[in-house]
């Protein structure tokens, strides 16, 4: 329907309405609306950067330190200690430091960086199918009371295994999975929320995570003992006060390595051992395969060997991200549950993804939708707005 | 006899209900759904067609996943090249997933559309799932 706006055909006359579009009822002052990324609406507490590539946790200021420390002392040993080095001793030192001390970044880069294994969150219907599994199970309770935590039990390997429901995210986890309270997501095989990395440390990214701190753990010793080395050397000659006065730089780095090569030492040894068992620091600490707990104790999922579980952990193969950050949101897609609590009205952003073009301005209000069976303590979010639309 | 659907159809068809396949964690934490055929699918497709269906998921996926010497040679060689080597190739595993998406069309075209029905592939609901979706059959009248 256009304008009907009478005009006298002019040089400088309007086009009546844009026909680019294939529906000639735009209105013409409305711009053809951009699909939005998946990223865009994502329901967790995550941060995003280069257009969804980078994916990190909210707080990101340890982080940061962790890159000036490693940037800032790597930096003082290759400008002022090796010069010394490779003149007296060799080139071969500044070398393999250059490469430990790229394979460190790289590394750091790939563990904070990545999506670490986020399962996505239901949709409204498997939530509402899982809902009526559960009530079928459990018998109808009355209006406010809380039904106990639901638990599934499943046999692994001869081990019995309790999967929990995430009210979160309305999905019974998989085993191994947990979800984390800093970025409100459940990760899969969750380890631990690493805050000096910036973001969860889960299965995609544990490799990355371990590798990074195996090569840190070589680059702080091999930086302490080439910086005590060329203070050692220098003191033969110049004596030892002014070695110290020829190069400050050296005594910043020897106190950054001392202090941070026993936790990072300290830790690869921890994560070799969790590797080589198969186990996650979210286990290890909750003791959930320890035989302290049990005679018939034992972690169903280690392959038995410690070289298998080795190669299974860095060498396997690396799954796909599930939340596809970077596509497009289609319009008739289902948008999973972005409120846990009280509102019913999805954000605006969301309600406009769903509108066709030239309908957009409008905010709608959506209807509650009792799709959800009454107990839960999740409001009634996420429902394709289509039949607020006065079509 | 129920009037054969299109997949084009099935778009412009009313959604009667969905059914979930849900996973089966018994042998671990790999990606492997339930052949249990759910009652709703009774009256629509044959119980051996369904669950020949889900086995080949089942199998695709452990295909994926299948630690051995390929998946060691492809991660040691990510490793020394500092990963960039995915740059310019896919992992196995997304070598996969695009076998697993054209084996569900093939499976819906030839299969499950004509009954009225249309599976979802699972890499869309984070391989949680797979969803069944159960279009209205207006041919034979409402139900």
């Amino acid at each position: 329907m256009h304008l009907g706006v009478e005009e006298p055909i002019r040089e400088c006359q309007y086009n009546q309405i844009c026909t680019h579009n294939s529906s000639p009822m735009d209105t013409p002052h409305i711009k053809k609306k951009k699909n939005k990324r998946k990223w865009q609406v994502f329901p967790g507490r995550n941060r995003f950067y280069c257009n969804g590539r980078i994916m990190m946790a909210k707080q990101t200021g340890v982080f940061y330190l962790t890159m000036v420390l490693i940037l800032v002392t790597s930096g003082l040993f290759f400008a002022f200690d090796c010069p010394f080095l490779a003149s007296n001793l060799t080139p071969a030192i500044p070398a393999i430091g250059g490469v430990l001390f790229v394979f460190v970044m790289g590394m750091l880069l790939r563990a904070s960086f990545s999506d670490p294994g986020v399962l996505p969150r239901a949709t409204p219907e498997e939530a509402a199918d899982i809902e009526r599994q559960i009530d079928a199970n459990n018998g109808p309770s009355g209006p406010g009371y809380r039904p106990p935590p639901r638990t599934r039990e499943v046999l692994i390997n001869g081990q019995t295994v309790k999967l929990k429901y995430c009210f979160t995210c309305k999905i019974f986890r998989p085993p191994r999975a947990s979800h984390c309270s800093l970025c409100d997501n459940c990760v899969d095989r969750f380890d631990h929320h690493c805050p000096w990395v910036g973001n969860c440390v889960g299965r995609r990214n544990y490799r990355f995570f371990y590798l990074f701190i195996l090569s840190l753990s070589f680059l702080t010793i091999f930086i302490f003992a080439f910086v005590i080395t060329h203070v050692i050397l220098r003191s033969n000659r110049t004596g030892f006060l002014s070695a110290l006065k020829d190069s400050p730089a050296s005594v910043l780095e020897v106190v950054v390595c001392f202090f941070s090569v026993w936790s990072i030492v300290g830790l690869s040894g921890f994560h070799t051992y969790l590797i080589s068992s198969n186990q996650t620091t979210n286990e290890d600490i909750k003791g959930s395969w320890s035989s302290k707990r049990g005679k018939g104790n034992y972690n169903p999922y280690s392959y038995g060997n410690f070289i298998t579980n080795c190669c299974a952990a860095l060498c396997g193969p690396l799954p796909p991200s599930l939340i596809d950050r970077r596509g497009f949101i289609q319009p008739d897609t289902p948008q999973p549950a972005t409120q846990t609590n009280g509102t019913s009205a999805c954000p605006p952003n969301q309600v406009q993804s769903h509108m066709g073009p030239g309908r957009g301005g409008s905010s709608l209000r959506r209807e509650p939708q009792t799709s959800l069976s009454p107990d839960t303590s999740s409001s009634s979010s996420g429902e394709i707005p289509r039949c607020s639309q006065a079509s | 006899m129920a009037e054969t659907h299109s997949l084009q159809d099935l778009r412009q068809a009313a959604v009667a209900s969905k059914v979930f396949v849900q996973r089966d964690y018994t042998s671990g934490t790999i990606c492997k759904f339930q052949t249990k055929f759910p009652a709703e699918l009774e009256s629509r497709i044959d119980k051996v067609q369904f669950e020949e269906t889900i086995q080949t998921l089942n199998n695709l996926y452990a295909e994926a996943e299948k630690l051995g010497g390929r998946s060691y040679l492809e991660g040691c060689l990510a490793c020394l090249t500092a990963y960039t080597i995915f740059l310019c190739m896919e992992t196995h595993y997304e070598k996969v997933l695009k076998k697993i998406a054209k084996f569900i069309q093939e499976q819906n075209e030839k299969i499950y559309a004509p009954l009225g029905l249309l599976l979802t592939d699972p890499i869309e609901r984070g391989l949680r799932v797979v969803e069944i979706t159960i279009f209205e059959d207006r041919s034979i009248g409402s139900r």
